[in-house]
């Protein structure tokens, strides 16, 4: 079974992609957490969408366009934390997104079959390149991530204590928000731009659920994403489906068992 | 001209609506409840059943689960995250199992065709609801615009300040449930005419601009409603004279422009606003959290201080 599973290189190819993002994605997740910032990593996401189509019209990879929306969008939303006014302007922003999306496909014409691997991802177009830049990005994202991490934790908690302590807090939401981005951009590629959320905040949220220390609660996050991931990529192989669906299902699957556990502890 | 007619009326109650999404902060939970039309008209196809009865329950089911799982009828934004990937993912299995159904005739045309009937529920054509489905979307539209107007004052003063309500005897929680209901059919109207994910940019866009001219709460749901109609009928006019523009993607880069638009004029106008209704509002920042109280009546005050934090 794992033998005839690892003999397509097109599948040892999404295998690894798939792990790069499900050991980079929970650990950044859980800032978006902790930073309540579900909504608009959704609409980077989202961002990531009209960015492919626009990079297709003009006849650029889709990866590039990934990247480039996603990234412009952290630049426009990177505003402090999420008030009224805030999320609702995050929805607007998303709805011309995707809206721009729908305009820059149809104009392209032809796109039809690919929107919906665009919005939900596929295993099968996933080539060697796209694994070595995902990778990087993960390298890259983590590295970044261990630079910052305390400041960083003390602004999530704390945005008065640590403007006094002299911490640069518009500067670490805005670098936040744009590791968010790369990582989504990555993601993309795996679980489409709808269902970042799979990997991106519910493994997160998961750990959350069992433990608030980050020491604890990210490798646990790290596991229950590259579980998540290796399993529904074996069961997409399986059926022949898209992923995405697989990975919602289970990671949703683990958060309501630890939501459960959480509550009985409590 | 029935489907313009239907495309006006989802459009006021999405903006009459909007203006409390806006208002309470649950422009996810929108969002989400947009994105279910999916799958529940995709479990309809499957199953065989009426497709506008399918995303109606899929909407309003999920509304009031959101509702139930929240705190005080509002959901938390990890739950909403996570539940929605759920059903999109559950639309994911949908779509394939109807690739997989029609695919057996054989043809890979077949599967291209199904994946312009996912586009199309993803993406909604206005143009082309038919006349039948066209006077329900209507009906269904009325009915709702009737009953966000009729809880509108109680709603307000609950979304506004949730413990004085309750002091007062307002039913919050029942509020709140009832409200995420309404959305949920509004949500799936919407979806009907402008496709499941850009639903929440006519929730939210027309709303959002509505918010940024006025804080008067009663202009503010006019002017909300107002210019999603006119975006609607704007985004159709642009559509059927620009050829290859899908009228969905017009309706909400109209509203979107709208909210652009509101957005620079409350700029400009700010200072001299600041200075005449100085007495109304304090001249911090229009979405400062923490007001601080008495700085305005209940109902005019815009912002609430931040609640308890769920974790």
């Amino acid at each position: 079974m794992l033998a005839e599973l690892l003999a397509y290189p097109f599948m040892v190819n999404a295998l690894l992609a798939g792990t790069a993002v499900a050991v980079t994605a929970p650990v950044l997740g859980w800032f978006v957490v902790l930073r309540r910032q579900s909504f608009v990593a959704h609409t980077l996401g989202v961002l990531a969408f009209p960015g492919a189509a626009g990079a297709v019209f003009i006849g650029l990879p889709a990866a590039v366009g990934y990247y480039a929306g996603a990234v412009t969008g952290a630049a426009v939303l990177a505003r402090g934390p999420d008030t009224a006014g805030e999320s609702a302007r995050t929805g607007v922003v998303h709805a011309a997104a995707l809206a721009c999306g729908l305009l820059l496909a149809r104009l392209y014409s032809g796109m039809l079959p690919q929107t919906t691997s665009l919005l939900f991802g596929s295993f099968l177009g996933i080539s060697r390149a796209q694994v070595q830049l995902t990778a990087l990005v993960g390298v890259l994202v983590l590295a970044v991530l261990a630079a910052v991490w305390r400041p960083l934790t003390l602004v999530s908690h704390d945005r008065a204590l640590a403007r006094s302590r002299g911490v640069p807090v518009t500067a670490l939401d805005t670098l936040a928000l744009g590791l968010v981005a790369m990582v989504v951009a990555a993601a993309s590629g795996v679980t489409g731009a709808l269902l970042v959320f799979a990997l991106l905040v519910t493994p997160a949220a998961t750990a959350r659920c069992l433990t608030s220390r980050a020491v604890v609660g990210v490798p646990v996050a790290v596991a229950v994403a590259v579980t998540v991931t290796w399993g529904s990529l074996a069961a997409a192989f399986v059926t022949d489906t898209p992923p995405g669906g697989y990975l919602a299902t289970a990671s949703f699957v683990a958060y309501a068992a630890a939501l459960v556990v959480g509550r009985v502890r409590r | 001209m029935t489907s313009v007619l239907a495309g006006v009326a989802i459009a006021v109650t999405s903006g009459l609506l909007g203006w409390f999404v806006v208002l309470r902060r649950q422009v996810f939970a929108g969002d989400a409840l947009g994105h279910v039309a999916l799958p529940g008209a995709l479990a309809a196809a499957v199953l065989g059943v009426d497709v506008r009865l399918g995303l109606l329950v899929a909407t309003v089911g999920l509304g009031c689960l959101l509702a139930l799982l929240g705190e005080r009828a509002r959901a938390d934004d990890v739950t909403i995250g996570s539940t929605f990937a759920l059903v999109l993912g559950a639309g994911v299995f949908l779509l394939a199992r109807l690739a997989a159904e029609s695919g057996r005739g054989g043809a890979p045309a077949r599967r291209a065709e199904d994946g312009a009937a996912a586009a199309r529920s993803l993406f909604g054509s206005i143009v082309g609801i038919g006349r039948a489905d066209a006077l329900v979307a209507t009906a269904v539209a009325g009915g709702v615009a009737v009953a966000v107007v009729a809880i509108a004052r109680p709603l307000l003063v609950a979304s506004l300040d949730p413990d004085r309500a309750a002091a007062r005897g307002v039913p919050v929680r029942l509020l709140g449930f009832v409200f995420l209901g309404l959305l949920g059919a509004a949500a799936g109207q919407a979806g009907q005419a402008v496709g499941a994910l850009l639903a929440l940019g006519l929730l939210v866009a027309p709303a959002a601009a509505a918010h940024l001219l006025t804080r008067r709460p009663f202009l503010g749901l006019t002017l909300s409603a107002a210019i999603a109609a006119v975006s609607t009928l704007a985004g159709l006019g642009i559509s059927a004279v620009a050829a290859g523009v899908p009228g969905s993607a017009a309706v909400i880069l109209c509203a979107c422009l709208a909210y652009g638009a509101a957005a620079l004029l409350g700029r400009l106008g700010r200072a001299p606003v600041s200075r005449s209704a100085g007495r109304r509002r304090p001249p911090s920042s229009r979405c400062s959290a923490g007001t601080p109280p008495g700085a305005g009546s209940g109902a005019r005050r815009w912002s609430r201080p931040a609640g308890p934090r769920a974790r």
